[in-house]
């Protein structure tokens, strides 16, 4: 009720507004080459991604009006609702035979293993909140709070989305990072994954190796699964210092250039505004993230610290992933560079990420 | 309530996280400014790959005519239908797709597995030519987007004259494989692109073939055309003209009927080769598409060998129509035409005895009757006199045993013995005996057609005449030989003589026209090993023995006999003899070049009786289908590759046989 009653004109001017204005210069950008990722037309992509965000931002701001200390007590309920929508999943899928990701609830299709990407922030920031200094690395806190990333990881891997387990495993890893968990801990574990890794090959689907082996060798098969990487590398290279152009690109328009508007958005985008373009985007999105980060440095509880900079960090984790798979640094692993990719569900992620961190700055906003 | 503590290492840790992703940051612009600006030239080179095609426009080939302009190989538009099974995603699937356009019988889609399955993959595989407007553009509406299939159209070689023509133009067919691999011309494995294979179009391939075209196109991912940039259009090959005259070559074509032979009429002037013929031969029109595994069969186990270029490959003892030389030789050592040698019908040389073809003998003969009688007895004197090095000098000098410069692959080059030759290649002293047959055209040497006519052309002009067979300029002038006239001139009166007097060998080949003498000379020439045995029962009729066993018929000749104009060479493998068989068709293909009615009126006869002859040596084949066959093809880049035919030959020095009189 505070929300309708409460000073909310006072604290809808306390929001950061320059950070909204940037946000929306990414997402106008994204809706650019949407633009011209369609051949010059508004559809079938720029406009509804236009009206998508529009409703999105408005959702965002909102939520960035939703008092910080709420999501500590949302935390639990969040996240064990999305463990059994995700065991749902997983057993609606067993039913029907097929991998499934997502839950038909009438209005729409829900999608939890991507709300679980901000939750496993959420529940773990919630988890440390209570931890003393100094208890971080003990064994039997430890324990569950590496079952809380375990748990929907696994869940997350037979879907199989290899992708979003590593964004949800990296959210939960940064968390443990933030909260102060010993540093030798983070290199054991290091080492034992590298020595875990042939193990996890055998346990690895066919296109998965496949990927694999293909970002490592993309000319080994410069028609088939490698296509994409080569291609995609075409586009940025040849993009060169300023680009083909608006509306010139050769590779995206003559569909060289595979899933242009989604994963490759990055591409499509290098091709026409080449290493220009990219700095723009890269350096809008890394104040983006300097402004997580002061956010987390600058709020007062270690809650608000932990689940700002941890969303921020899966925010991260997005980009970089799928910068440095466009370029060749990764493999393909399907997923889409936030605010620019067409997409309705990763958007809407993104959104609700930035409006709780927007949450967080307007409550330890000093003055006025 | 908030830990200043635990504040200030969440700062730590914050500060070191921010610091990876500023590092993560720096990766990416530093790899992004690596791809777009160091490497940025490599991959707009690769992306202006991706998207413009080079597509090749193959240039026609040029046409091949005769001295007046008339087509002997030309081109017509061809549409046809071919799938690369590089490209091809599923053979079945395309193939089901196809027949919802065309009709594909059982046989021809075995075929096309067959040549799927059997051929390298960027070899194109010909679904069905000769296709009509119509089912050409069903196949461009309705097969437009299936990729490894085009439908094509391309000019496909014709040759109107077929046959006639098929050993000296030769004929056209697909690359080989190995010559792709080479080369690596795109040219090459465009789809119903030719190249010549045998004969003038495989020697002046560069010229005929021309220069490729190519247009510059914008193709989407998915093969679409987006636009055409540029074209540079491609240049037709030259057009060849030849010193053939069509008209002559099919006449004698025709008259030579069924007979395994060749004649070849030059110009004794200018050594233009007027007329090449060798039959029977191929039709280079089914060549030129796909030779079907049975009539390839069929034609190379024919003993007429039709692959065989005769005139050109083809080489026999010359028999009589070298006696020529061995008095030319004799004149030039210094004999005195009136000497006379006595001809008893036998000549004996140690223990041996050699036989004139007149068993009573001819008597007394001098040089001037020699000729006309075809004397042996005369020359085997002669022959002993001047030695055998002389008469290889004067052979040599008329042009036989080399190579011409003729755009012939496979040129025989016989062999003109002497002793220094003999010495060479077999490590032996030359024997008399073997002077005795070298005198009449028998034993060691062995003589193409063609080198019998540059031969005749010699002799009648006097000159060094070179045969010529691409009119590409002005005729050449040809210096003299350097044998006095009056050698020459009594050489020419014996073979007018052979022709024209009543006692002469050849009165067959008399001129029918009235203002116009033939001169010649006949030729018989053994092509077996005569056994004691044989030799003791006497004289065999060559037309009793297999055909294979019987004599070559061999006449040479030139007309008018006053001024020498045309030269001719007659040969007809097994042809029993030169002076009933030979000279009647050299006879009628000169007439045709004074009056063509005249000669063309003897021809029915003749081809009724060719036909009868052909039909009942073509019985055991099952012949109608033979050529329309689809099923199980020669490959489409067939070669020839016919090594001429062997002869036995008489041991070189073994006496001369009693033999019927020519």
């Amino acid at each position: 009720m505070d929300l309708l009653n409460g000073p909310w004109r006072r604290e809808l001017a306390r929001l950061p507004w320059g950070m909204v204005l940037i946000i929306c210069a990414i997402a106008g950008f994204g809706l650019v080459v949407l633009y011209s990722a369609a051949g010059g037309s508004l559809n079938p992509w720029a406009l509804k991604q236009g009206v998508r965000f529009a409703i999105l931002l408005v959702g965002a701001l909102a939520l960035a009006l939703v008092p910080p200390e709420r999501w500590l007590g949302w935390a639990w309920p969040i996240y064990i609702t999305l463990l059994v929508a995700l065991v749902g999943v997983e057993l609606a899928g067993a039913v029907r035979g097929g991998s499934q990701r997502w839950l038909d609830i009438g209005i729409m299709q829900f999608q939890p293993s991507e709300m679980m990407k901000l939750a496993i922030v959420l529940v773990l920031a919630r988890y440390y909140q209570y931890v003393p200094k100094g208890y971080e690395s003990r064994p039997d806190v430890l324990i569950p709070a590496l079952a809380l990333i375990a748990m929907p990881v696994g869940l997350v891997m037979l879907q199989p989305d290899l992708g979003t387990a590593l964004s949800i495993l990296f959210g939960g890893v940064v968390v443990l990072f933030l909260a102060g968990v010993r540093l030798w801990l983070f290199g054991t574990a290091a080492a034992a994954v590298a020595a875990m890794l042939p193990v996890v090959w055998s346990m690895m689907h066919d296109y998965q190796r496949k990927r694999v082996l293909i970002f490592l060798d993309p000319e080994s098969d410069p028609r088939g699964a490698g296509y994409h990487i080569t291609q995609s590398k075409i586009a940025i290279g040849s993009g060169g210092l300023s680009g083909k152009g608006f509306l010139n690109g050769t590779q995206s328009h003559l569909d060289y250039l595979p899933e242009l508007h989604t994963d490759f958005a990055f591409a499509t985008m290098a091709e026409e505004w080449g290493l220009m373009g990219g700095l723009f985007v890269i350096i809008l999105y890394g104040l983006v993230l300097a402004w997580g980060i002061r956010t987390a440095i600058s709020a007062r509880s270690q809650f608000q610290r932990l689940l700002s900079l941890g969303l921020t960090a899966t925010l991260f984790f997005y980009l970089a992933i799928n910068m440095m798979m466009v370029m060749g640094l990764a493999p393909v692993v399907g997923i889409p560079l936030p605010l620019i990719s067409w997409g309705g569900s990763a958007m809407m992620t993104v959104m609700i990420l930035l409006g709780v961190v927007m949450g967080i700055a307007r409550a330890n906003k000093r003055g006025s | 309530m908030d830990d200043p503590v635990r504040r200030m290492a969440f700062s730590r840790r914050a500060l070191l996280l921010g610091a990876g992703m500023a590092g993560t940051g720096a990766l990416l612009a530093g790899r992004m400014a690596w791809l777009a600006v160091f490497e940025g030239e490599t991959y707009q080179l690769r992306a202006q790959a991706n998207r413009i095609q080079d597509r090749l426009i193959p240039p026609r080939r040029g046409w091949i005519v005769d001295r007046q302009g008339k087509p002997i190989a030309m081109n017509r538009p061809d549409y046809r239908l071919e799938l690369r099974p590089a490209e091809v995603e599923d053979v079945d699937t395309t193939l089901v797709a196809i027949r919802a356009v065309l009709d594909i019988d059982l046989a021809e889609d075995a075929r096309i597995r067959d040549d799927v399955r059997t051929q390298p993959s960027f070899m194109p595989v010909v679904v069905r030519q000769n296709l009509s407007w119509r089912e050409f553009s069903a196949c461009n509406v309705r097969l437009a987007t299936l990729p490894g299939v085009t439908p094509v159209q391309s000019f496909s070689r014709f040759y109107p004259e077929a046959d006639h023509f098929a050993h000296l133009v030769g004929y056209v067919g697909a690359p080989t494989p190995e010559q792709y691999r080479e080369q690596k011309n795109p040219l090459l494995i465009y789809p119903g692109f030719r190249i010549g294979k045998d004969g003038i179009e495989r020697f002046a391939d560069k010229q005929l073939r021309g220069t490729a075209g190519s247009s510059r196109v914008e193709m989407t991912a998915r093969g679409e055309l987006v636009r055409e940039l540029g074209t540079n259009a491609d240049t037709p090959g030259d057009t060849l003209r030849l010193t053939i005259d069509r008209d002559l070559q099919d006449y004698a074509a025709r008259r030579l009927g069924d007979n395994s032979a060749s004649v070849i009429v030059m110009d004794c002037i200018t050594g233009d080769v007027l007329c090449m013929v060798s039959m029977p031969a191929y039709d280079p029109n089914i060549f030129s598409r796909r030779v079907p595994a049975r009539l390839w069969n069929a034609l190379q186990k024919d003993d007429h060998t039709p692959l065989l270029n005769k005139s050109a490959m083809g080489l026999y003892p010359p028999g009589s129509t070298f006696k020529m030389v061995t008095t030319l030789a004799a004149l030039e050592a210094g004999v005195d035409p009136g000497d006379t040698v006595g001809c008893s019908g036998a000549y004996r040389l140690g223990n041996n005895t050699w036989h004139c073809h007149a068993r009573r003998g001819h008597g007394g003969v001098n040089m001037h009757r020699a000729l006309p009688l075809s004397c042996d007895t005369y020359f085997y004197v002669m022959g002993r006199k001047v030695g055998i090095d002389a008469i290889a000098t004067m052979a040599r000098r008329l042009g036989l045993g080399q190579e011409y410069p003729l755009p012939l692959p496979g040129q025989a080059k016989g062999i003109v013995p002497d002793k220094a030759w003999k010495q060479r290649r077999f490590g032996k002293d030359w024997r008399e005996g073997e002077t005795l047959n070298g005198a009449i055209g028998q034993g060691y040497i062995v003589t193409n057609p063609l080198q019998l006519a540059v031969m005749t052309a010699r002799l009648a002009s006097g000159r060094e005449v070179m045969p010529r067979l691409i009119a590409d300029g002005p005729a050449p002038q040809f210096p003299s030989l350097g044998i006095p006239d009056a050698h020459l001139a009594l050489v020419r009166q014996g073979m007018v003589d052979v022709v024209n007097a009543g006692y002469g060998t050849a009165r067959a080949a008399r001129s029918p026209i009235g203002d116009v003498l033939f001169a010649g000379k006949t030729g018989t020439a053994q092509v077996r090993r005569i056994s004691a045995a044989e030799r003791k029962r006497g004289v065999i009729r060559n037309e009793a023995l297999p055909w294979k066993q019987r004599d070559h018929a061999l006449f040479v000749a030139f007309a008018p006999a006053d001024a020498p104009r045309y030269a001719c060479s007659v040969i007809i493998e097994h042809g029993i003899a030169g002076g009933r068989y030979a000279a009647p068709i050299a006879r009628d293909v000169l007439s045709f070049l004074f009056e063509p009615q005249r000669a063309l009126a003897v021809l029915p006869p003749i081809e009724a009786e060719a036909a009868r002859l052909r039909a009942v040596r073509q019985q055991n084949e099952a012949a109608a289908s033979i050529a329309s066959e689809t099923r199980q093809m020669m490959p489409s880049w067939l070669k020839l590759d016919i090594k001429p035919p062997v002869f036995e030959i008489a041991d070189a020095d073994a006496p001369q046989p009693p033999r019927e009189p020519e």
